[in-house]
């Protein structure tokens, strides 16, 4: 019975190690994670991984779609249980617990060395995200702003004046953006405007909202709550009304979605421009100014290649390869490229059919040069887990935002203080 | 017969030194016979549990790969885990809840299917199909029928009621998984019901009417004790299940809103896979596993009291 024991011990012993990283020889399948199962975004991929065959026939890649909203806790389950991916798209929210807790592989010195990648092109406000002890931990392929599409058909139908008239008339301002899709609610029976993921869970999304008013979510450096601040509760107070006195916005657990002609406005990033069918006439403006003024809001999305997978050199020059200049410009049309070089109106038309120059200029190129980062902290998920819990109590009619939002702050402030 | 004798007497004597005697080789073919069981619960049970301890006095970091040796730290945070009493309130509210409704509804399910009336075949068969149904597609179409602009509540419009937003209001919420979850899984106990209720001796039921006994003496006094060990069974394994509830939660409501829905497998999965906590959520599965060892233990023990007949 004792051999026994000590048998179990060793087998526990033996599968609580785990297997270290090796290099393998001879043929490598590269996994790289990404969130997006958009048929025209793994085309792309897979083009471009095709052409990489073509110079390394030894390595071919896999690209492995993961569910948007599961997308970090399953990839950290995978790495947790030895079966992680070899690249992984990275959201800015866990940016910084990818970075600093050493899951990825420093990139800088591949970059440098890989002929015409340039990496000095890439803009510093884009990487900053991603550096950790002055090193790049993940290239930011995606440097994302934030715009309105509008369904013009509907807006019509409801008699009101298209966002881009009132754009160029300077008249395009939450006001009035409420004040559209209240209008569109209230004659069509339709949604107004919808912050797409928001989904009355994915609460920084709504930083898309917000910064229009100057708020934000915590300080910069990460250590104080700002959900209290005078402008976060000017922010909400007009976001409430909008959801719950003049139905601008649908309410929670209503399901409604822009792309399939439920919604007459959609905030979201113009990587979602590739679900456009011809149903209905759009449009894609910026961002309505807030009572701050006109501003911008960018998502960002790292590509990184994990530490613990067994082929990080490939997967490395792999990376340089998908990030390379001539890659990048192919890339820009559903993801807007963070090297100046390539950020210009007339660059971007190239790559993106869709999309107008104008509509690239003042929504992409405008909103890059100006835009505010979404937010992100170490330990993101179990502050965002905190604050969608303690943001509930908001999204119900005749809410108190001023106490709700001071709740949001008792909730995280010890998690921030950490 | 006498060939046959002949024969035996002349085969070689068993050998009776060596470590191969025949009560050695019988224990050697019964643990070979309960080998297979055996080393699928050494690896799936006994090997997951030591670990769970192993990971409970550690606290890792899965995106590092790092881990340190913090002995009963994740157990002192037990304590001063602000969130956890509300886990724990929410999970007793849900298993009560479900426990109750389920054993009741099972019950009457399975009474009024007892009768024998037509049509009780086709009832019997709807009600048990939802078992079969897959967990997380039944969660998820649940998911769209309690939307504000749902089913459910377009049902209740026709009506002229104006339904809740079901999985956005506190009370409401918990009310809606733990029906879903009833609705999921009262077939089966309806099922272990009937067969009960089929066992229990007519006899007795005429004997009763004759000393002038009502349907519903008759219920409490003779088919409840007759069934008690049926009872007895489902009231432990839904107790056990309901603790363990996970999908609904994570599909329906993923734990909110607010808190309201966190129950402690949810929590702990929160803890260990989303918060990367892996140390404290091994010490929430922990404390899970003392809370079901130990109402199961008590229902057993309290069978004594009230369980009729074991043979």
């Amino acid at each position: 019975m004792r051999k026994f024991g000590v048998f179990v011990v060793s087998l526990a012993l033996l599968a609580a190690c785990g297997t270290d990283s090796k290099p393998e020889a001879g043929p490598v399948e590269l996994r790289m994670t990404v969130w997006s199962a958009n048929e025209a975004h793994l085309k792309l991929f897979n083009d471009i991984a095709a052409e990489y065959k073509q110079s390394h026939p030894d390595v071919s890649v896999k690209f492995d779609p993961i569910p948007f909203d599961s997308y970090t806790t399953t990839i950290t389950t995978q790495i947790a249980g030895g079966n992680g991916p070899d690249l992984a798209w990275i959201l800015e929210g866990s940016a910084p617990d990818f970075v600093d807790s050493g899951a990825l592989v420093p990139l800088d010195d591949t970059l440098n060395k890989t002929d015409g990648y340039d990496l000095d092109d890439v803009t510093a406000a884009a990487t900053k995200l991603w550096k950790h002890d002055d090193k790049l931990f993940a290239y930011p392929f995606s440097t994302s702003p934030f715009g309105v599409f509008v369904n013009t058909d509907l807006l019509k139908r409801a008699g009101q004046a298209s966002p881009a008239e009132l754009v160029a008339q300077g008249k395009w301002n939450w006001d009035a953006a409420f004040a559209e899709a209240a209008a569109v609610n209230a004659k069509t029976g339709k949604a107004g405007l919808v912050v797409r993921d928001f989904d009355y869970k994915t609460w920084d999304n709504l930083a898309s909202v917000w910064t229009g008013w100057g708020a934000r979510a915590w300080s910069e450096d990460g250590k104080t709550c700002t959900f209290d601040a005078p402008e976060m509760v000017d922010a909400m107070t007009a976001l409430h009304k909008a959801i719950f006195v003049d139905k601008a916005m649908p309410g929670p657990g209503v399901a409604a979605d822009f792309f399939t002609g439920e919604s007459a406005m959609t905030i979201t990033q113009i990587s979602r421009a590739s679900l456009l069918t011809k149903s209905f006439g759009w449009d894609l403006v910026p961002l309505p100014t807030g009572p701050k003024g006109k501003y911008a809001v960018v998502g960002q999305a790292g590509l990184g290649v994990l530490k613990k997978s067994k082929h990080t050199e490939a997967a490395t020059d792999f990376l340089a390869f998908f990030t390379n200049p001539a890659n990048s410009a192919k890339l820009a049309q559903y993801f807007p490229p963070a090297r100046k070089s390539q950020l210009t109106a007339a660059g971007l038309a190239k790559g993106n059919p869709l999309l107008k120059p104008a509509q690239l200029q003042s929504v992409v190129v405008d909103g890059i040069a100006t835009g505010v980062v979404k937010p992100s902290h170490t330990g993101a998920a179990e502050l965002s887990q905190l604050v969608r819990a303690a943001l509930d109590p908001l999204w119900k009619p005749g809410a108190n935002v001023k106490a709700v939002l001071d709740g949001v702050c008792t909730a995280i402030d010890p998690q921030l203080s950490k | 017969m006498t060939a046959v004798l002949d024969r035996v007497s002349q085969a070689p004597p068993v050998r009776r030194r060596g470590f191969w005697t025949a009560r050695r080789r019988d224990h050697l073919a019964g643990y070979l016979f309960i080998a297979p069981q055996l080393a699928g619960t050494i690896l799936f049970v006994i090997v997951p549990l030591i670990l769970v301890v192993w990971y409970s006095v550690h606290e890792s970091n899965p995106l590092s790969s790092e881990s340190e040796f913090v002995g009963a730290d994740n157990y002192r945070h037990l304590a001063d885990d602000q969130s956890l009493s509300g886990v724990l309130a929410a999970t007793g509210v849900f298993s009560v809840g479900l426990v109750v409704l389920n054993l009741a509804l099972a019950l009457l399910l399975a009474v009024l299917l007892n009768q024998r009336l037509r049509g009780t075949v086709v009832f019997r068969t709807l009600f048990f199909s939802p078992v079969v149904v897959s967990m997380v597609a039944w969660t998820i179409v649940w998911g769209f029928l309690l939307q504000d602009n749902g089913g459910v509540n377009g049902l209740l419009d026709v009506v002229g009621v104006d339904g809740p937003n079901w999985l956005r209001g506190d009370a409401t919420a918990m009310l809606s998984v733990i029906v879903v979850q009833v609705v999921k899984n009262v077939g089966l106990n309806m099922v272990l019901f009937l067969a009960a209720l089929q066992g229990v001796p007519r006899e007795l039921h005429e004997a009763a009417r004759m000393d002038g006994a009502g349907p519903w003496r008759s219920f409490r006094s003779i088919t409840v004790p007759m069934i008690s060990p049926t009872i007895l069974l489902t009231s432990i394994i839904t107790v056990v299940g309901s603790l363990q509830v996970f999908a609904q939660i994570a599909v329906l409501t993923q734990g909110g809103p607010g808190n309201s829905t966190t129950v402690l497998v949810y929590y702990l999965y929160q803890q260990a896979f989303q918060f990367h906590h892996l140390g404290y959520g091994a010490t929430l599965s922990l404390v899970l596993f003392v809370i079901v060892l130990v109402l199961t233990t008590v229902q057993w023990q309290m069978r004594k009291r009230w369980v009729f007949h074991e043979s």
